[in-house]
């Protein structure tokens, strides 16, 4: 049974709230806040990318499992739907950054905000068949919304990696998923911004995925909501996770420690990965997680997962926890905020 | 003409700061060199390739306001020696950080940043900035 051997988050320093948003565009910031549970979210600094995020965060994952076991990972896959080529994978860049072994599987992987995921499951089917002994899974985005549009206050940025093998802290159990043709959230090729179908992304995108994913999975496990200490579930707003884990019988206490959207904004292919990481920072043995991302388009990735003794020795501190990393943020207003995310037409654009 | 193969072969070092160490007398060299300049023909096949820890602290920095054209997005940003931890100074920028924050003395590491871009269809070239410890 393949299990989380470690695992690393990054989030951009830089933040902006929802406030400094509603105020250009003439909005109330109180329906943003109170109706899509969104207060602020993280802004890349100008010289970041999924490059620089997947690298910091996997680092950390690094960091904690012990630097001298790197060149053991024989598999890394990222996902993200804003790599920072159209052609050149970021894994490979990453195989030099973060100094693996060249004897290694890499590719990127896109499917909306569940491609990080997508990259777990394929880690766990190369551990589980001896293909290889350990294998990372990165899911990192520096997602874009259009000026003025809903997305605009909550896409943002960050990044969580995990090394999967056979002995770690966490147990994968199981998992499984939910896929159908479903167009609620699109970005053509060359497009700058996506386009989406507004109301259409949640009951036939979102919470169907979602709760079928999760009904799913309870089935095969025999198991039902107050088994899970912890449920995390994709995060595109505040909102959407805590009505789909409503609808679902979980408690608000079960949700809690892994919902940071409401603060770094949604990170996309890292949206549930940093829950389940907040979660993990947190998490003492015996402790059960049900774990759910979705990605547009659609589909749902569900995880039954259980932490183990060995978290017990594990070297969380060797890295900064995903709510340590929410301290001390650098606050920018909406000027700033075009800056960085360079959306000032420049002489030659 | 274009720098990818230079920034290809160097790669390496601007990523995760791999140095050189002389295995005759211990000297640490950043960036890597293939002779020990103290010890010369002694070092020769005594060089070692080094991975720096990536930590060290601020030996002296500036504020530059009137950079260059690539780093326009970033102005006013702070460029710093960084004593590193194995001993050599190396020159970056300091990043994510008001210059009010840093101090002489003050504890730094190690991230890997957008450098610059060849252009809008050439290669991105990344290497090593760094953060304030907190």
């Amino acid at each position: 049974m393949a299990s989380i051997v470690s695992y690393g988050s990054y989030i951009p320093r830089y933040r902006i709230k929802a406030e400094e948003i509603a105020r250009i565009w003439g909005e109330n910031p109180d329906n943003i806040k109170n109706g899509l549970m969104v207060y602020s979210k993280s802004v890349p600094a100008p010289d970041e990318d999924v490059l620089t995020i997947s690298t910091e965060a996997a680092r950390n994952a690094i960091n904690r499992w012990g630097k001298e076991n790197r060149k053991k990972i024989g598999a890394i896959y990222v996902g993200s739907e804003s790599h920072p080529y159209a052609v050149k994978p970021t894994a490979s860049i990453l195989v030099e950054s973060l100094g693996l072994d060249y004897n290694i599987m890499a590719a990127d992987y896109e499917f909306a905000c569940k491609a990080g995921t997508a990259a777990i499951q394929n880690v766990i089917g190369l551990v589980d068949s001896d293909m290889i002994e350990y294998g990372m899974a990165i899911g990192a985005d520096t997602s874009q919304g259009a000026p003025g549009d809903a997305l605009e206050y909550s896409a943002s940025a960050g990044g969580t990696a995990f090394i999967i093998g056979k002995k770690g802290i966490a147990d994968i159990n199981k998992t499984y998923s939910f896929t159908t043709d479903t167009p609620d959230f699109w970005r053509r090729e060359g497009e700058k911004y996506p386009s989406h179908g507004g109301r259409f992304t949640g009951e036939p995108a979102y919470f169907k995925h979602i709760l079928t994913a999760a009904k799913k999975m309870m089935e095969l496990m025999n198991t039902k909501p107050e088994d899970y200490d912890y449920a995390v579930f994709h995060q595109p707003n505040g909102k959407f996770p805590t009505r789909a884990a409503k609808m679902l019988g979980f408690k608000d206490s079960q949700i809690e420690e892994g919902l940071m959207t409401p603060y770094i904004g949604n990170t996309y292919s890292n949206s549930m990965m940093i829950g389940l990481s907040a979660i993990l920072d947190k998490a003492e043995p015996g402790d059960r997680i049900l774990a759910v991302a979705f990605g547009s388009g659609a589909g749902s990735d569900a995880f039954d997962i259980t932490v183990n003794d060995s978290i017990k020795s594990f070297n969380r501190n060797s890295a900064p926890t995903v709510r340590k990393q929410l301290e001390n943020p650098i606050w920018i207003d909406y000027a700033y905020y075009v800056k960085f995310r360079k959306k000032i037409i420049m002489r030659g654009d | 003409m274009s720098d990818v193969p230079r920034f290809w072969r160097e790669s390496n070092h601007r990523y995760r700061l791999v140095g050189t160490k002389c295995n005759n007398c211990g000297s640490t060299f950043f960036p890597p060199r293939d002779v020990c300049p103290k010890c010369r023909r002694e070092s020769i096949g005594k060089m070692e390739e080094l991975e720096f820890s990536g930590y060290g602290e601020v030996y002296s920095y500036t504020v530059v306001h009137d950079g260059l054209e690539p780093f326009k997005f970033q102005l006013p940003y702070i460029l710093a020696m960084i004593k590193t931890d194995e001993g050599p100074l190396v020159t970056g920028q300091i990043v994510d950080a008001d210059p009010s924050e840093v101090k002489i003395g003050s504890r730094v590491r190690v991230t890997l940043r957008r450098i610059r871009e060849e252009g809008k269809t050439g290669i991105i070239q990344y290497g090593y900035k760094f953060i304030l410890e907190k």
